[in-house]
């Protein structure tokens, strides 16, 4: 049983690899059903900041928003700079321009490594911290939302991740809460990480394609590389039998257990278009039940893993 | 000309677009097609190349001469990114926090560090049978660093002059995409008509427009969701230069690892207009 009051809330998280197999679509699901039974209240998680979706289907209310300053530029004063060029030649980044002995750093190829900084013999650079992005607190009718917005073609979206995860399992603790919900990023790269770290499980949404496919095996690697146990939830189930077939052989030889098949429908899409996860949209219909399914199958394993921090 | 096919959602079409406009274009011009999502590339399942030329991704990390090091510890002063932490007399050094920058090298008052190789993922080309030169990059499973193998990829598989270039970048609005986007003539973002699709087709057009790359969209699966899309568009003067309607049939076989091409043909000639009216548009740009 998830115990209120526990040492730490339970982080489950909604991982595909692929893009676009419906993570959020069945993490909004997730949190909907979560949201009905006292033992499973949750705090959510979007981690996906680049492109955070999960706002759009649980009405969140803003209760909070903060710059979130992840990384730094390097910045050349005119005034000081003699034109030497050394900093152009130990940037790896190729993040300094010059024209005409004009040096000048490009704000989007610039890592903020002061490199340049620490070499130039005029003192003429400085470092100046930047905005990365906003996070935000909401309240959710599903229970408090902690979701973030990188500024498009910023850096340090690991950070953001974890930072917005820190402040979600704070509120956890201090808040009795016994889950929190995760939706993760695409991928297998740096938010990923950030987002399976400390995870006591993850949901691997797969769709039975040959993309879908080959993605699923490199999340589920990451996600073992990490030491997270998983559960295969296959979507859209229904749209290439022998894809479907592929990933039971693949997750059987693998020990690794289905928590569910959920049709192809386009009420999925539909209930996106009204803000609403499926589960509210159509509750009767076989998504929605395929989902309940799913989430019981998801609570049972959840509520057998035991935190490395509990005892007897 | 170097096309490269994004978006800010995942999944809403991007390898299928661009495998079928590298057909499209293979069968009257030389192309080059990169596979820069390496966090899950999948280009290679559409169009099929011979992958018989490997090379490892690597990033230059720190090694410490401990007989040299004079423990003044101005390496990890000066790494931005944690990567380096003194521990008594011990440096020690977080290879996967590293971005490879070479600032403690350069900075190191002994001249007690030198370089390694770190992997973080292999580049792999070869040609397909249609004449295709593909490239892709794959990320190393647990390595946290997409952006320096996709500059690795870009810098190790240089177009030839007479070529078309199309990329394939992974989806998202940060760095990885940034630095596919890097260098390309034009963005193709690929957008489904819902919610979703929209709030990220916003961002990655904020994206574009910052990095001054003329763009249009494709809306696929075109039928669901909403008008929302279509009016975000026409608001900002962003061109639609493709509809592709939701079709369940087209969605199976897609699945299957097949070409949109290949599964309706008539996609050819959609796919050749939206190529001449980016290339009108660059045209254009060029006078």
């Amino acid at each position: 049983m998830l115990k209120p009051g526990g040492p730490a809330a339970k982080q489950l998280v909604i991982l595909s690899g692929k893009g676009g197999s419906g993570k959020t679509s069945v993490c909004a699901a997730f949190c909907h059903l979560a949201s009905l039974s006292e033992r499973a209240r949750a705090v959510l998680i979007d981690a996906d900041v680049d492109a955070s979706n999960l706002e759009l289907v649980v009405a969140p209310h803003r209760v909070e928003e903060h710059e979130f300053s992840g990384g730094q530029l390097a910045v050349i004063n005119p005034a000081l700079c003699a034109g030497c060029g050394i900093c152009a030649d130990v940037c790896r980044f190729e993040a300094v321009l010059e024209w005409e002995s004009i040096y000048t750093v490009n704000p989007i190829a610039c890592e903020g490594c002061a490199a340049c900084q620490t070499q130039c013999p005029e003192d003429a650079i400085h470092m100046e911290p930047q905005v990365a992005g906003r996070w935000f607190r909401s309240d959710s009718r599903y229970g408090p939302l902690f979701h973030a917005a990188l500024t498009p073609g910023a850096e340090n979206s690991g950070k953001l991740v974890a930072l917005v995860k820190q402040l979600a399992g704070q509120m956890a603790i201090d808040n009795a809460y016994p889950l929190m919900i995760v939706d993760g990023p695409p991928g297998i790269g740096c938010p990923v990480i950030a987002a399976v770290s400390g995870a006591d499980l993850a949901v691997i949404v797969a769709e039975p394609t040959v993309s879908g496919i080959a993605d699923m095996q490199r999340i589920l690697r990451t996600v073992e590389h990490f030491n997270v146990s998983a559960l295969v939830c296959i979507n859209k189930a229904d749209i290439y039998t022998a894809g479907r077939e592929e990933i039971e052989v693949f997750c059987g030889d693998k020990g690794l257990a289905i928590a569910g098949r959920i049709p192809f429908d386009l009420a999925v899409p539909e209930a996106m278009s009204q803000g609403e996860p499926i589960t509210v949209y159509e509750p009767g219909g076989r998504v929605s039940q395929a989902l309940h399914e799913t989430w019981e199958h998801v609570l049972a394993v959840l509520n057998n893993t035991r935190r490395s921090d509990e005892t007897d | 000309m170097i096309i490269a096919v994004a978006s800010g959602k995942g999944g809403t079409g991007k390898t299928t677009i661009a495998t079928s406009l590298a057909l499209v274009l293979a069968s009257h011009r030389s192309v080059c097609f990169l596979d820069c999502d390496v966090e899950a590339p999948n280009a290679h399942l559409f169009l099929e190349p011979m992958l018989d030329v490997r090379k490892l991704a690597v990033l230059p990390v720190p090694q410490i001469d401990q007989a040299r090091c004079q423990h003044q510890g101005t390496c990890a002063k000066v790494c931005q990114f944690n990567a380096i932490a003194i521990a008594g007399e011990t440096v020690l050094v977080f290879p996967d926090l590293c971005h490879g920058c070479g600032s403690c090298m350069l900075n190191c008052p002994a001249g007690a560090i030198i370089e390694q190789p770190h992997r973080l993922g292999i580049l792999e080309s070869g040609r397909a049978n249609t004449g295709i030169r593909f490239a892709r990059g794959v990320l190393d499973i647990g390595q946290p660093l997409a952006v320096p193998v996709i500059r690795q990829l870009k810098q190790w598989f240089r177009p030839r002059p007479d070529e078309t270039v199309i990329i394939d970048a992974p989806p998202g609005t940060s760095c990885p995409t940034v630095e596919s986007l890097q260098g390309a003539d034009y963005a193709l973002l690929v957008t489904e008509p819902t919610p979703f699709g929209l709030h990220d087709l916003r961002l990655a057009y904020e994206l574009t427009r910052e990095l001054g790359l003329p763009t249009g969209v494709i809306i696929n699966r075109d039928g669901i969701g909403d008008s929302g899309t279509r009016d975000f568009c026409a608001s900002v003067d962003l061109p639609v230069l493709l509809h592709i309607p939701l079709d369940r049939a087209l969605t199976e076989g897609l699945a299957q690892g097949v070409p949109l091409v290949a599964l309706r043909p008539q996609y050819t000639a959609h796919l050749w207009r939206v190529l001449a009216m980016i290339g009108h548009r660059l045209r254009e740009t060029a006078c």
